[in-house]
């Protein structure tokens, strides 16, 4: 009996080892760092930083910014998923493989690329003029991040969605149609609920990530959006200032954190009526 | 079947040691002939590091960087031990005072004899004895045009500030760059400690917000041939490679003066192939490697033997090496202190995110 507890731990081994080497122990270096001054004594200043001005303001937009990229990327994921669920099955996994394609390739590069199409003499205004179309200012602009966003962070959100909906008992929804339910009634009564779980986790896939950005921030903004990633990144590169980057750090950490709870709690709850 | 699984946990291990000391071994051996360089991006012609290779059997491994203050941490933190890096004047200052480079030893450096004096004069400003560094380029800040979207050739920062450019201006995103030509614009030092005179550069910054299309740092180049802007700010080494692909762009030292700097070569207290780095420095000293890398990088070179090697054409590019009367009204930077350092970096963070 001993012997297999032992054995567990052997196998759980180096998960451990690789949690706390690149998990845990950066974890407790940040909150070391965000908790004390330069001279090692503890203090909440770096934290309180955020109230600052060019801190909240960086925080707020961060916060708009992903929040729309995030609603964005809900209203093209659902109907995609959707409409993946109703298609046989070597053609939604021919569609699905065609969605995980780009991802094969480096975000930075896919980015990059952007950045070429969407400038004042790129790819997508030589379109524009040569239909004598007005040309677009797109690129520098928060438009170019929400874009930029929702382009990378799609598939976080289409996947977890469309995996949920597959697994949905096509009985249960015949049932709501024998109980009378019109389509209306039943995706809203039936498919929905069934599908939050989904749809909590791929909000919670991309708004994450778009909150803590800083990549996307400076080649389509031009470096003139500052997000609160910049102003950590910049902390932590340029500045010298790791205890307020680590600061910075654990405020933002704080939204994340209360974003999984709001997850949790609707993850949990239909987990387990699933 | 118990003695089967630990033979097999048995084996593996042995056969990670194996490997592990294998590895280990490997490596000290190569370590005699390796070299850590830490360079700016696209700051060396790549054939002089295979041509180097060739002659000493001396491997090199190469990273890049893109601003000094990038480079800084790195170098401090020590988690690579770079044999050479090519950081500027104000932070070689800052580097050796706070105890990060060693002494070189010239005499394993016969071509620094090629050095220009005068370089070496300039040098002093921030290595008082030249005793920690060779230099490498040097050159000035200006503003890069394009003389098809600009009416009337600029000959003052002023042009920066120029509601008609508005969309079309191009700043670095570098503090001390940013802020050293709004400070030469107000007639300030670009050294200046002063607050109200920070301050009041940094209401100017603001106030320019609007018209900036990007803050970029290498991007200037690409984004001036393509003629995405009209106007840059820019480093004087990269004009003519901007001139050899659009020949509509020119460049000027604005009249109120501005920043001239100077690159050089220095060798970090935790480097472990130091000689190594000396044969590098002396190998890129050579004058027929020095011109060979001057055509590539197109930045102004120190070396007086290679410069009289060079075309006339580029001798007398007032682009490259500049005249005596505008640099006499430049000024190089000086490591100003960490408290100074402080709040340069707070109230760029104010332009930035306003």
């Amino acid at each position: 009996m001993n012997r297999k507890i032992l054995g567990k731990y052997l196998i759980a081994g180096p998960y451990i080892f690789w949690m706390a080497a690149f998990t845990i122990i950066p974890l407790c270096l940040i909150f070391y760092y965000g908790l004390t001054d330069k001279s090692g004594i503890f203090t909440l200043e770096n934290i309180l930083a955020i109230a600052t001005q060019e801190h909240a303001k960086a925080l707020w937009i961060s916060l708009l910014l992903s929040f729309i990229s995030t609603l964005i990327c809900l209203v093209l994921a659902y109907p995609l998923a959707m409409i993946l669920k109703g298609m046989s099955v070597s053609q939604h996994s021919f569609i699905v493989f065609i969605f995980i394609l780009p991802m094969w390739m480096n975000f930075l590069l896919r980015t990059l690329a952007w950045q070429t199409i969407l400038e004042k003499n790129g790819v997508l205004n030589s379109i524009l003029t040569f239909f004598h179309l007005p040309k677009q200012n797109i690129i520098n602009t928060p438009y170019a991040i929400i874009f930029g966003m929702v382009y990378n962070f799609l598939p976080f959100m289409v996947l977890p969605i469309y995996n949920v909906l597959v697994k949905i008992d096509d009985n249960v929804i015949n049932a709501a149609r024998d109980l009378g339910a019109n389509s209306i009634q039943t995706f809203v009564r039936v498919i929905f609920p069934l599908s939050l779980p989904g749809v909590v986790s791929g909000i919670t896939m991309v708004f994450i990530p778009a909150l803590t950005t800083f990549v996307i921030s400076n080649l389509l903004g031009g470096g003139k959006i500052y997000l609160i990633g910049n102003i950590i990144e910049q902390e932590f590169t340029t500045a010298y200032n790791w205890h307020l980057g680590s600061g910075l750090s654990l405020v933002l950490m704080a939204f994340i954190l209360i974003n999984m709870l709001f997850t949790f709690k609707y993850d949990g709850a239909k987990g387990a009526v699933l | 079947m118990k003695l089967k699984k630990f033979s097999i946990l048995a084996l593996s291990i042995s056969l990670i040691a194996a490997v592990l000391s294998g590895c280990g071994a490997k490596q000290q051996k190569n370590d005699a002939g390796n070299l850590y360089i830490c360079n700016w991006a696209e700051y060396i012609d790549p054939e002089v590091l295979t041509l180097f290779e060739k002659e000493t059997g001396i491997k090199v491994s190469y990273d890049e960087f893109e601003t000094n203050e990038i480079m800084y941490p790195v170098i401090e933190a020590g988690a690579i031990s770079y044999d050479l890096a090519c950081p500027s004047d104000y932070m070689i200052q800052k580097m050796i005072e706070n105890d990060l480079l060693d002494e070189i030893d010239f005499s394993h450096i016969p071509n620094y004899a090629n050095i220009d004096e005068a370089q070496l004069t300039a040098a002093k400003e921030f290595d008082p004895e030249n005793k920690y560094s060779v230099p490498y380029c040097w050159g000035t800040v200006g503003i890069l045009y394009n003389t098809k979207m600009v009416e009337k050739a600029p000959d003052s920062w002023a042009v920066l500030w120029d509601e008609q450019y508005k969309g079309n201006i191009l700043m670095q995103d570098s503090v001390r760059d940013t802020f050293g030509i709004t400070l030469k614009y107000l007639g300030y030092s670009l050294n200046s400690t002063n607050e109200a005179e920070l301050n009041q550069a940094k209401e100017l910054l603001i106030s320019q917000r609007p018209l900036v299309q990007a803050y970029v740092v290498d991007q200037v180049r690409d984004k001036m041939i393509g003629g995405e802007a009209s106007i840059g700010v820019i480093y004087s080494g990269e004009v003519l490679f901007c001139q050899e692909s659009n020949e509509d762009l020119a460049y000027v030292i604005p009249k109120e003066g501005s920043n001239v700097w100077l690159d050089c070569w220095v060798i970090p207290k935790n480097a472990q192939n130091k000689e190594n780095a000396e044969a590098f420095i002396n190998f890129l000293c050579r004058p027929d490697i020095a011109v060979k890398n001057f055509e590539y990088i197109t930045y102004a070179t120190p070396n007086k033997a290679a410069k009289e090697l060079l075309d006339t054409e580029y001798q007398e590019n007032p682009a490259v090496f500049p005249d005596e009367s505008i640099l006499s009204k430049c000024e190089t930077f000086h490591y100003l202190g960490e408290e100074s350092e402080e709040l340069y970096n707070s109230l760029w963070k104010e332009v930035r995110s306003n």
